[in-house]
Protein backbone atom coordinates (compact mmCIF):
# COMPACT_ATOMS: atom_id res chain seq x y z
CA UNK A 1 0.00 0.00 0.00
CA UNK A 2 2.53 2.09 0.88
CA UNK A 3 5.04 0.78 -2.17
CA UNK A 4 5.38 4.12 -4.01
CA UNK A 5 7.09 5.85 -1.36
CA UNK A 6 10.53 3.40 -2.12
CA UNK A 7 9.88 4.48 -6.08
CA UNK A 8 11.08 8.36 -5.46
CA UNK A 9 14.94 8.40 -4.14
CA UNK A 10 15.35 12.29 -5.57
CA UNK A 11 14.31 13.32 -2.79
CA UNK A 12 13.13 10.83 -0.51
CA UNK A 13 10.03 11.31 1.39
CA UNK A 14 11.85 11.94 4.36
CA UNK A 15 14.70 14.50 1.83
CA UNK A 16 12.09 16.11 1.22
CA UNK A 17 10.44 16.89 4.32
CA UNK A 18 14.21 17.25 5.56
CA UNK A 19 14.66 20.20 2.96
CA UNK A 20 11.16 21.51 4.34
CA UNK A 21 12.88 21.82 7.73
CA UNK A 22 15.74 23.22 6.60
CA UNK A 23 14.15 26.20 5.30
CA UNK A 24 12.07 26.70 7.81
CA UNK A 25 15.15 27.03 10.48
CA UNK A 26 17.47 29.03 7.79
CA UNK A 27 13.87 31.43 7.66
CA UNK A 28 13.30 31.39 10.85
CA UNK A 29 16.71 32.81 12.30
CA UNK A 30 16.87 35.38 9.19
CA UNK A 31 14.08 36.69 9.67
CA UNK A 32 14.40 36.81 13.61
CA UNK A 33 17.59 38.91 12.96
CA UNK A 34 16.05 40.76 10.35
CA UNK A 35 12.81 41.51 11.96
CA UNK A 36 14.32 42.93 15.10
CA UNK A 37 16.17 45.34 12.91
CA UNK A 38 13.22 46.52 11.65
CA UNK A 39 11.57 46.52 14.89
CA UNK A 40 14.13 48.37 16.10
CA UNK A 41 14.24 50.74 13.19
CA UNK A 42 10.01 51.22 13.75
CA UNK A 43 10.76 52.34 17.25
CA UNK A 44 13.79 54.27 17.06
CA UNK A 45 13.75 58.45 17.75
CA UNK A 46 15.16 58.90 14.02
CA UNK A 47 12.11 59.66 12.02
CA UNK A 48 14.07 58.22 9.14
CA UNK A 49 14.71 54.87 10.14
CA UNK A 50 10.98 55.03 11.17
CA UNK A 51 9.37 55.94 8.36
CA UNK A 52 11.71 53.06 6.63
CA UNK A 53 10.47 50.67 8.76
CA UNK A 54 6.78 51.48 8.74
CA UNK A 55 7.08 51.51 4.71
CA UNK A 56 8.54 48.45 4.86
CA UNK A 57 6.37 46.34 7.05
CA UNK A 58 3.30 47.87 4.94
CA UNK A 59 4.39 47.15 1.41
CA UNK A 60 6.02 43.61 2.27
CA UNK A 61 3.02 42.22 3.93
CA UNK A 62 0.25 43.46 1.51
CA UNK A 63 2.19 41.44 -1.47
CA UNK A 64 1.67 37.65 -1.21
CA UNK A 65 5.02 35.87 -0.89
CA UNK A 66 4.24 34.10 -4.05
CA UNK A 67 5.25 36.98 -5.85
CA UNK A 68 7.99 37.61 -3.58
CA UNK A 69 9.69 34.00 -4.05
CA UNK A 70 8.92 34.03 -7.81
CA UNK A 71 10.50 37.54 -7.79
CA UNK A 72 13.96 36.23 -6.22
CA UNK A 73 14.33 33.93 -8.94
CA UNK A 74 13.59 35.82 -12.12
CA UNK A 75 13.92 39.50 -11.31
CA UNK A 76 17.18 39.09 -8.86
CA UNK A 77 19.08 36.37 -9.81
CA UNK A 78 18.29 36.73 -13.72
CA UNK A 79 18.14 40.12 -13.74
CA UNK A 80 20.01 41.51 -11.17
CA UNK A 81 22.64 38.48 -10.86
CA UNK A 82 21.95 37.80 -7.05
CA UNK A 83 23.17 34.65 -7.10
CA UNK A 84 23.60 33.86 -3.80
CA UNK A 85 27.66 32.57 -4.05
CA UNK A 86 26.39 29.72 -6.32
CA UNK A 87 26.10 28.86 -9.93
CA UNK A 88 24.16 25.43 -8.90
CA UNK A 89 20.41 25.99 -9.84
CA UNK A 90 19.12 23.73 -6.74
CA UNK A 91 21.44 25.43 -4.25
CA UNK A 92 20.68 28.71 -5.83
CA UNK A 93 16.93 28.11 -5.63
CA UNK A 94 16.99 26.83 -1.83
CA UNK A 95 19.12 30.35 -1.03
CA UNK A 96 16.90 32.51 -3.00
CA UNK A 97 13.84 30.76 -1.34
CA UNK A 98 15.02 31.69 2.32
CA UNK A 99 15.74 35.09 0.80
CA UNK A 100 12.53 35.55 0.07
CA UNK A 101 11.17 33.94 3.29
CA UNK A 102 13.28 35.85 5.13
CA UNK A 103 12.17 39.16 3.45
CA UNK A 104 8.45 38.65 4.00
CA UNK A 105 8.32 36.79 7.38
CA UNK A 106 10.51 39.50 9.45
CA UNK A 107 8.27 42.06 8.69
CA UNK A 108 5.37 40.05 10.52
CA UNK A 109 8.35 39.37 13.28
CA UNK A 110 8.42 43.12 13.21
CA UNK A 111 5.27 43.50 14.16
CA UNK A 112 5.55 41.16 16.74
CA UNK A 113 8.43 42.39 18.85
CA UNK A 114 6.91 45.86 18.04
CA UNK A 115 3.59 44.81 20.04
CA UNK A 116 5.90 43.34 23.04
CA UNK A 117 7.18 46.93 23.32
CA UNK A 118 4.36 48.38 23.46
CA UNK A 119 3.08 46.33 26.19
CA UNK A 120 5.74 47.23 28.44
CA UNK A 121 4.16 50.16 30.41
CA UNK A 122 5.98 53.66 30.46
CA UNK A 123 5.87 54.44 33.82
CA UNK A 124 8.09 51.25 34.06
CA UNK A 125 10.48 52.97 31.84
CA UNK A 126 9.88 56.19 33.85
CA UNK A 127 10.88 54.70 37.15
CA UNK A 128 13.97 53.30 35.93
CA UNK A 129 15.37 56.27 34.36
CA UNK A 130 14.04 58.18 37.99
CA UNK A 131 16.52 55.47 39.58
CA UNK A 132 19.55 56.94 37.36
CA UNK A 133 19.84 53.57 34.95
CA UNK A 134 21.02 54.78 31.71
CA UNK A 135 19.55 53.94 28.40
CA UNK A 136 21.14 50.30 28.08
CA UNK A 137 20.47 49.36 31.41
CA UNK A 138 16.50 50.41 31.06
CA UNK A 139 16.62 48.24 27.84
CA UNK A 140 18.23 45.42 29.03
CA UNK A 141 16.76 45.01 32.53
CA UNK A 142 13.31 46.73 32.14
CA UNK A 143 12.35 46.81 28.88
CA UNK A 144 13.27 43.48 26.76
CA UNK A 145 13.19 40.80 29.29
CA UNK A 146 9.62 41.67 29.51
CA UNK A 147 8.73 42.70 25.59
CA UNK A 148 10.73 39.35 24.75
CA UNK A 149 8.53 37.29 27.02
CA UNK A 150 4.90 38.66 25.82
CA UNK A 151 5.66 37.94 22.58
CA UNK A 152 6.59 34.31 22.30
CA UNK A 153 2.89 33.40 21.71
CA UNK A 154 2.61 35.76 18.48
CA UNK A 155 6.48 34.68 17.59
CA UNK A 156 5.25 31.21 17.76
CA UNK A 157 2.29 31.93 15.58
CA UNK A 158 4.63 33.49 12.88
CA UNK A 159 7.32 30.50 13.25
CA UNK A 160 3.93 27.83 12.59
CA UNK A 161 2.75 30.02 9.61
CA UNK A 162 6.38 30.16 7.91
CA UNK A 163 7.18 25.90 8.47
CA UNK A 164 3.54 26.35 6.15
CA UNK A 165 4.64 28.92 4.15
CA UNK A 166 7.94 27.26 3.34
CA UNK A 167 5.91 25.04 0.16
CA UNK A 168 5.48 28.30 -1.68
CA UNK A 169 9.33 27.64 -2.25
CA UNK A 170 7.72 24.49 -4.76
CA UNK A 171 7.01 27.64 -6.92
CA UNK A 172 10.73 28.08 -7.86
CA UNK A 173 11.51 24.45 -8.11
CA UNK A 174 13.35 23.67 -4.27
CA UNK A 175 12.83 20.25 -4.08
CA UNK A 176 10.39 20.32 -0.87
CA UNK A 177 7.87 18.72 0.68
CA UNK A 178 5.21 20.11 -1.87
CA UNK A 179 6.87 19.42 -4.61
CA UNK A 180 7.13 16.32 -3.84
CA UNK A 181 3.67 15.70 -3.30
CA UNK A 182 2.99 17.14 -6.58
CA UNK A 183 5.22 15.28 -8.27
CA UNK A 184 3.59 11.86 -6.31
CA UNK A 185 0.30 12.79 -6.68
CA UNK A 186 0.23 13.33 -10.39
CA UNK A 187 1.72 9.94 -11.31
CA UNK A 188 0.20 7.64 -8.23
CA UNK A 189 -3.17 6.56 -8.20
CA UNK A 190 -3.29 6.87 -4.25
CA UNK A 191 -4.21 10.40 -4.32
CA UNK A 192 -6.19 10.31 -0.75
CA UNK A 193 -2.99 8.01 0.98
CA UNK A 194 -0.56 10.52 -0.47
CA UNK A 195 -2.60 13.49 0.78
CA UNK A 196 -2.97 11.86 3.98
CA UNK A 197 1.03 11.27 4.20
CA UNK A 198 2.13 14.73 3.75
CA UNK A 199 -0.68 16.31 5.63
CA UNK A 200 0.36 14.10 8.51
CA UNK A 201 4.21 15.18 7.91
CA UNK A 202 3.06 18.88 8.29
CA UNK A 203 0.84 18.67 11.85
CA UNK A 204 4.34 16.63 12.58
CA UNK A 205 6.41 19.31 12.23
CA UNK A 206 3.90 22.34 13.35
CA UNK A 207 1.83 20.18 16.31
CA UNK A 208 4.77 20.36 18.76
CA UNK A 209 6.52 22.99 18.01
CA UNK A 210 3.22 24.70 18.85
CA UNK A 211 2.36 23.15 21.84
CA UNK A 212 5.74 23.84 23.39
CA UNK A 213 5.97 27.63 22.07
CA UNK A 214 2.26 27.75 23.38
CA UNK A 215 3.08 26.15 26.74
CA UNK A 216 6.48 28.36 27.50
CA UNK A 217 4.59 31.41 26.45
CA UNK A 218 1.65 31.12 29.25
CA UNK A 219 4.89 30.10 31.71
CA UNK A 220 6.65 33.29 30.67
CA UNK A 221 3.94 35.52 30.23
CA UNK A 222 4.18 38.70 32.82
CA UNK A 223 0.94 38.75 34.36
CA UNK A 224 -0.03 42.22 34.92
CA UNK B 1 7.58 62.64 22.34
CA UNK B 2 8.83 60.25 25.79
CA UNK B 3 8.30 56.55 24.96
CA UNK B 4 9.08 53.20 26.63
CA UNK B 5 12.66 53.55 25.01
CA UNK B 6 13.23 57.17 24.77
CA UNK B 7 12.93 60.30 26.37
CA UNK B 8 12.24 63.55 24.96
CA UNK B 9 16.06 64.27 23.58
CA UNK B 10 18.44 66.57 24.87
CA UNK B 11 21.08 69.10 22.90
CA UNK B 12 23.77 65.51 22.81
CA UNK B 13 20.76 63.30 21.89
CA UNK B 14 19.60 65.73 18.98
CA UNK B 15 23.31 65.58 17.57
CA UNK B 16 23.44 61.92 17.33
CA UNK B 17 19.66 61.29 16.32
CA UNK B 18 20.67 64.00 13.03
CA UNK B 19 24.02 61.66 12.80
CA UNK B 20 21.95 58.25 12.38
CA UNK B 21 19.85 60.27 10.05
CA UNK B 22 22.50 60.60 8.02
CA UNK B 23 24.45 57.49 8.28
CA UNK B 24 20.98 55.70 7.28
CA UNK B 25 20.10 58.06 4.42
CA UNK B 26 23.58 57.39 2.95
CA UNK B 27 23.14 53.50 3.18
CA UNK B 28 19.73 53.50 1.53
CA UNK B 29 20.95 56.14 -1.06
CA UNK B 30 23.74 53.74 -1.63
CA UNK B 31 21.11 50.75 -1.79
CA UNK B 32 18.66 52.40 -4.54
CA UNK B 33 21.75 53.52 -6.45
CA UNK B 34 23.11 50.45 -6.83
CA UNK B 35 19.40 49.48 -7.91
CA UNK B 36 19.11 51.99 -10.50
CA UNK B 37 22.50 50.86 -11.86
CA UNK B 38 21.34 47.74 -12.43
CA UNK B 39 18.43 48.14 -14.23
CA UNK B 40 20.14 50.63 -16.22
CA UNK B 41 22.55 48.42 -17.15
CA UNK B 42 20.23 45.36 -17.96
CA UNK B 43 18.22 47.99 -19.92
CA UNK B 44 15.21 47.28 -17.26
CA UNK B 45 14.63 51.58 -17.55
CA UNK B 46 13.95 51.92 -21.17
CA UNK B 47 10.87 53.37 -21.65
CA UNK B 48 9.69 50.64 -24.50
CA UNK B 49 9.58 48.48 -21.18
CA UNK B 50 7.20 50.62 -19.67
CA UNK B 51 5.47 52.08 -22.47
CA UNK B 52 2.66 48.57 -22.59
CA UNK B 53 1.20 49.79 -19.26
CA UNK B 54 0.16 53.39 -20.56
CA UNK B 55 -1.87 51.43 -23.72
CA UNK B 56 -4.99 50.18 -22.49
CA UNK B 57 -3.81 46.64 -24.24
CA UNK B 58 -1.93 45.30 -21.78
CA UNK B 59 -4.45 46.17 -19.00
CA UNK B 60 -7.35 44.81 -21.21
CA UNK B 61 -5.36 41.52 -22.25
CA UNK B 62 -3.48 40.48 -18.92
CA UNK B 63 -3.97 42.66 -16.01
CA UNK B 64 -7.56 43.25 -15.42
CA UNK B 65 -8.17 39.80 -16.37
CA UNK B 66 -5.87 38.34 -14.08
CA UNK B 67 -7.09 40.83 -11.12
CA UNK B 68 -10.68 39.85 -12.14
CA UNK B 69 -9.94 36.03 -11.62
CA UNK B 70 -7.76 37.12 -8.19
CA UNK B 71 -10.87 38.86 -6.99
CA UNK B 72 -13.31 35.81 -8.36
CA UNK B 73 -11.43 33.16 -6.64
CA UNK B 74 -10.77 35.27 -3.74
CA UNK B 75 -14.76 36.51 -3.24
CA UNK B 76 -16.51 33.12 -3.80
CA UNK B 77 -13.62 31.65 -1.05
CA UNK B 78 -14.80 34.42 1.29
CA UNK B 79 -18.82 33.65 0.35
CA UNK B 80 -18.43 29.94 0.99
CA UNK B 81 -16.10 29.79 3.53
CA UNK B 82 -17.93 32.25 6.04
CA UNK B 83 -20.98 30.33 6.67
CA UNK B 84 -18.97 27.00 6.81
CA UNK B 85 -16.63 29.23 8.81
CA UNK B 86 -19.66 29.37 10.97
CA UNK B 87 -21.02 26.25 11.39
CA UNK B 88 -17.64 25.11 12.57
CA UNK B 89 -17.09 27.57 15.16
CA UNK B 90 -20.75 27.05 16.42
CA UNK B 91 -20.14 23.40 16.45
CA UNK B 92 -16.88 23.54 18.24
CA UNK B 93 -18.67 25.24 21.44
CA UNK B 94 -21.17 22.78 21.65
CA UNK B 95 -22.55 20.64 24.86
CA UNK B 96 -22.63 17.78 22.69
CA UNK B 97 -19.08 15.80 23.01
CA UNK B 98 -19.93 13.77 19.37
CA UNK B 99 -20.39 17.41 17.60
CA UNK B 100 -17.66 19.40 19.65
CA UNK B 101 -14.95 16.93 18.51
CA UNK B 102 -15.33 15.85 15.64
CA UNK B 103 -15.39 20.26 14.61
CA UNK B 104 -12.74 20.22 16.78
CA UNK B 105 -11.09 17.87 14.25
CA UNK B 106 -11.41 19.40 10.92
CA UNK B 107 -10.89 22.91 12.31
CA UNK B 108 -7.45 21.92 14.11
CA UNK B 109 -6.57 19.46 11.24
CA UNK B 110 -6.91 22.01 8.29
CA UNK B 111 -5.01 24.58 10.14
CA UNK B 112 -2.31 22.77 10.51
CA UNK B 113 -1.68 21.94 6.59
CA UNK B 114 -0.40 24.40 4.10
CA UNK B 115 -3.29 25.55 1.62
CA UNK B 116 -1.02 25.18 -1.06
CA UNK B 117 -0.90 21.29 -0.17
CA UNK B 118 -4.81 21.52 -0.15
CA UNK B 119 -5.09 23.16 -3.58
CA UNK B 120 -2.43 20.16 -4.81
CA UNK B 121 -4.88 17.76 -3.38
CA UNK B 122 -8.22 18.93 -4.73
CA UNK B 123 -6.88 19.87 -8.17
CA UNK B 124 -5.82 16.01 -8.56
CA UNK B 125 -9.40 15.06 -6.59
CA UNK B 126 -11.38 16.74 -9.50
CA UNK B 127 -9.03 15.38 -12.42
CA UNK B 128 -9.48 12.04 -11.06
CA UNK B 129 -13.01 12.21 -9.46
CA UNK B 130 -15.18 14.75 -11.08
CA UNK B 131 -16.12 15.60 -14.94
CA UNK B 132 -15.14 19.67 -14.55
CA UNK B 133 -13.42 20.56 -17.12
CA UNK B 134 -9.81 21.27 -17.62
CA UNK B 135 -10.17 25.23 -17.65
CA UNK B 136 -12.33 25.73 -15.12
CA UNK B 137 -10.40 23.17 -13.01
CA UNK B 138 -7.98 25.57 -11.27
CA UNK B 139 -10.65 27.85 -10.48
CA UNK B 140 -12.08 25.14 -8.67
CA UNK B 141 -9.27 23.89 -6.77
CA UNK B 142 -8.01 27.12 -5.32
CA UNK B 143 -11.16 28.36 -4.32
CA UNK B 144 -11.27 24.62 -2.77
CA UNK B 145 -7.99 25.32 -0.73
CA UNK B 146 -8.97 28.61 0.38
CA UNK B 147 -12.33 27.53 1.65
CA UNK B 148 -11.06 24.23 3.33
CA UNK B 149 -7.90 26.33 5.14
CA UNK B 150 -10.27 29.61 6.04
CA UNK B 151 -13.37 28.00 7.03
CA UNK B 152 -11.25 26.42 10.14
CA UNK B 153 -9.62 29.92 10.52
CA UNK B 154 -12.97 31.90 10.46
CA UNK B 155 -14.35 29.15 12.40
CA UNK B 156 -11.79 30.44 15.39
CA UNK B 157 -12.75 34.01 14.69
CA UNK B 158 -16.12 33.35 14.91
CA UNK B 159 -15.56 31.34 18.42
CA UNK B 160 -13.46 34.29 19.69
CA UNK B 161 -16.32 36.44 18.43
CA UNK B 162 -18.95 34.59 20.54
CA UNK B 163 -16.32 34.09 23.57
CA UNK B 164 -15.53 37.48 23.95
CA UNK B 165 -19.62 39.21 24.64
CA UNK B 166 -20.21 39.18 28.53
CA UNK B 167 -21.49 36.21 29.84
CA UNK B 168 -24.64 38.00 31.11
CA UNK B 169 -25.65 38.56 27.12
CA UNK B 170 -26.45 34.88 26.80
CA UNK B 171 -27.71 34.43 31.09
CA UNK B 172 -30.54 37.05 30.13
CA UNK B 173 -31.25 35.07 27.20
CA UNK B 174 -32.20 32.00 29.25
CA UNK B 175 -33.82 33.90 31.97
CA UNK B 176 -36.48 34.97 29.81
CA UNK B 177 -36.69 31.35 28.40
CA UNK B 178 -34.65 31.46 25.32
CA UNK B 179 -34.03 27.96 24.19
CA UNK B 180 -30.13 27.34 23.34
CA UNK B 181 -30.42 27.89 19.66
CA UNK B 182 -32.89 30.58 19.76
CA UNK B 183 -30.26 32.02 22.22
CA UNK B 184 -27.26 31.25 19.46
CA UNK B 185 -29.12 32.60 16.83
CA UNK B 186 -30.78 35.33 18.04
CA UNK B 187 -28.70 36.95 20.52
CA UNK B 188 -25.26 35.70 20.13
CA UNK B 189 -24.87 35.47 16.93
CA UNK B 190 -25.84 38.61 15.38
CA UNK B 191 -23.01 40.08 18.20
CA UNK B 192 -20.47 38.26 17.28
CA UNK B 193 -20.83 38.61 13.90
CA UNK B 194 -20.43 42.37 13.99
CA UNK B 195 -17.54 42.30 16.60
CA UNK B 196 -15.82 40.08 14.21
CA UNK B 197 -16.31 42.01 10.88
CA UNK B 198 -13.20 43.68 11.17
CA UNK B 199 -10.90 40.33 11.91
CA UNK B 200 -12.95 39.02 8.56
CA UNK B 201 -12.16 42.31 6.16
CA UNK B 202 -8.54 41.45 7.91
CA UNK B 203 -8.98 37.62 6.66
CA UNK B 204 -9.64 38.81 3.09
CA UNK B 205 -6.26 40.00 2.67
CA UNK B 206 -4.94 36.88 3.34
CA UNK B 207 -7.13 35.17 1.05
CA UNK B 208 -6.37 37.88 -2.24
CA UNK B 209 -2.60 36.83 -1.31
CA UNK B 210 -3.28 33.29 -1.35
CA UNK B 211 -4.98 33.30 -4.80
CA UNK B 212 -1.30 33.51 -6.28
CA UNK B 213 -0.53 29.91 -5.61
CA UNK B 214 -2.70 28.83 -7.78
CA UNK B 215 -1.19 30.72 -10.71
CA UNK B 216 2.27 29.67 -10.53
CA UNK B 217 0.96 25.93 -9.01
CA UNK B 218 -1.77 24.83 -10.99
CA UNK B 219 -1.91 27.56 -14.16
CA UNK B 220 -4.98 29.20 -12.48
CA UNK B 221 -4.72 32.65 -14.46
CA UNK B 222 -4.83 35.17 -11.86
CA UNK B 223 -2.81 38.00 -11.90
CA UNK B 224 0.71 36.75 -11.04
CA UNK B 225 0.04 34.13 -14.19
CA UNK B 226 -1.15 36.26 -16.65
CA UNK B 227 1.82 38.76 -15.43
CA UNK B 228 4.58 36.06 -16.71
CA UNK B 229 2.13 35.77 -20.11
CA UNK B 230 2.70 39.68 -20.07
CA UNK B 231 6.29 39.86 -19.38
CA UNK B 232 6.96 37.38 -22.29
CA UNK B 233 5.13 39.25 -24.63
CA UNK B 234 6.96 42.49 -23.86
CA UNK B 235 10.05 41.09 -22.50
CA UNK B 236 9.83 43.49 -19.28
CA UNK B 237 10.05 41.33 -16.27
CA UNK B 238 11.22 43.72 -13.80
CA UNK B 239 8.40 46.54 -15.21
CA UNK B 240 5.44 43.61 -14.96
CA UNK B 241 6.74 42.25 -11.08
CA UNK B 242 6.71 46.24 -10.19
CA UNK B 243 3.43 46.95 -11.47
CA UNK B 244 1.99 43.23 -10.22
CA UNK B 245 3.08 44.16 -7.01
CA UNK B 246 1.49 47.72 -7.06
CA UNK B 247 -1.87 46.61 -7.85
CA UNK B 248 -1.83 43.52 -4.78
CA UNK B 249 -0.76 46.58 -2.29
CA UNK B 250 -3.21 48.79 -3.26
CA UNK B 251 -6.00 46.40 -3.37
CA UNK B 252 -4.89 44.68 0.27
CA UNK B 253 -4.24 48.20 1.55
CA UNK B 254 -7.99 49.62 0.65
CA UNK B 255 -9.04 46.20 2.48
CA UNK B 256 -6.52 46.58 5.41
CA UNK B 257 -7.56 50.28 5.64
CA UNK B 258 -11.15 49.35 5.34
CA UNK B 259 -10.74 46.85 8.36
CA UNK B 260 -9.44 49.36 11.04
CA UNK B 261 -12.03 52.26 10.11
CA UNK B 262 -14.38 49.88 10.60
CA UNK B 263 -13.11 48.52 13.81
CA UNK B 264 -12.84 52.38 15.09
CA UNK B 265 -16.36 52.81 13.65
CA UNK B 266 -17.23 49.60 15.64
CA UNK B 267 -15.57 50.38 18.97
CA UNK B 268 -17.14 53.84 18.88
CA UNK B 269 -20.60 52.91 18.30
CA UNK B 270 -22.97 53.13 21.44
CA UNK B 271 -24.84 50.26 20.42
CA UNK B 272 -22.58 47.37 20.62
CA UNK B 273 -21.02 45.87 23.42
CA UNK B 274 -17.90 47.07 22.87
CA UNK B 275 -16.41 43.93 22.32
CA UNK B 276 -14.70 44.45 18.93
CA UNK B 277 -12.23 41.95 16.89
CA UNK B 278 -9.48 44.02 15.52
CA UNK B 279 -7.55 43.05 12.48
CA UNK B 280 -4.26 42.13 14.34
CA UNK B 281 -6.55 39.66 16.43
CA UNK B 282 -7.12 36.82 13.69
CA UNK B 283 -3.14 36.27 14.68
CA UNK B 284 -4.47 36.01 18.63
CA UNK B 285 -7.61 33.95 17.97
CA UNK B 286 -4.68 31.17 17.08
CA UNK B 287 -3.30 31.39 20.23
CA UNK B 288 -4.12 30.19 23.69
CA UNK B 289 -6.14 33.21 24.79
CA UNK B 290 -9.08 32.18 23.23
CA UNK B 291 -9.60 28.82 25.71
CA UNK B 292 -9.02 25.56 24.71
CA UNK B 293 -5.74 24.53 23.68
CA UNK B 294 -3.19 25.51 21.99
CA UNK B 295 -3.96 25.32 17.65
CA UNK B 296 -1.74 23.31 15.67
CA UNK B 297 -2.17 25.26 13.10
CA UNK B 298 -1.66 28.37 14.84
CA UNK B 299 -0.54 31.35 12.82
CA UNK B 300 -3.55 31.39 10.57
CA UNK B 301 -2.98 35.48 9.22
CA UNK B 302 -0.02 35.29 7.33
Amino acid sequence: MFDFLSDYDNPTLLGAFWVTVQLTVFSAVGSLIWGTLLAAMRVSPVPLMRGFGTAYVNLVRNIPLTVIIVFTSLGLANIFGVTMGTEELKVRAFRLAVLGLVAYTAAFVCEAIRSGINTVPVGQAEAARAIGLSFSQVLRLVVLPQAFRSVIGPLANVLIALTKNTTVAAAIGVAEAALLMKEMIENEAQTLLIGAVFAFGFVVLTLPTGLFLGWLSKRLAVKR
Amino acid sequence: MTSVLYDAPGPKAKRRNVLFSVVFFVLLALLLWWVWQTLDDKGQLKWSLWEPFTTSEAWTTYLLPGLADTLKAAALAMVIALPLGAVLGIARMSDHRWVRIPAGAVVEFFRAIPVLLLMLFANEFYVRSTGIPSDERPLYAVVTGLVLYNASVLAEIVRAGILSLPKGQSEAAMAIGLRKSQTMSSILLPQAVTAMLPAIVSQLVVIVKDTALGGVMLGFTELLNTRSTLAANYANVIPSFIVVAVIFIVLNFILTSFASWLEGRLRRSKRSTGAVLGADKVDDVNAAEVGGTYGTGAGGSI
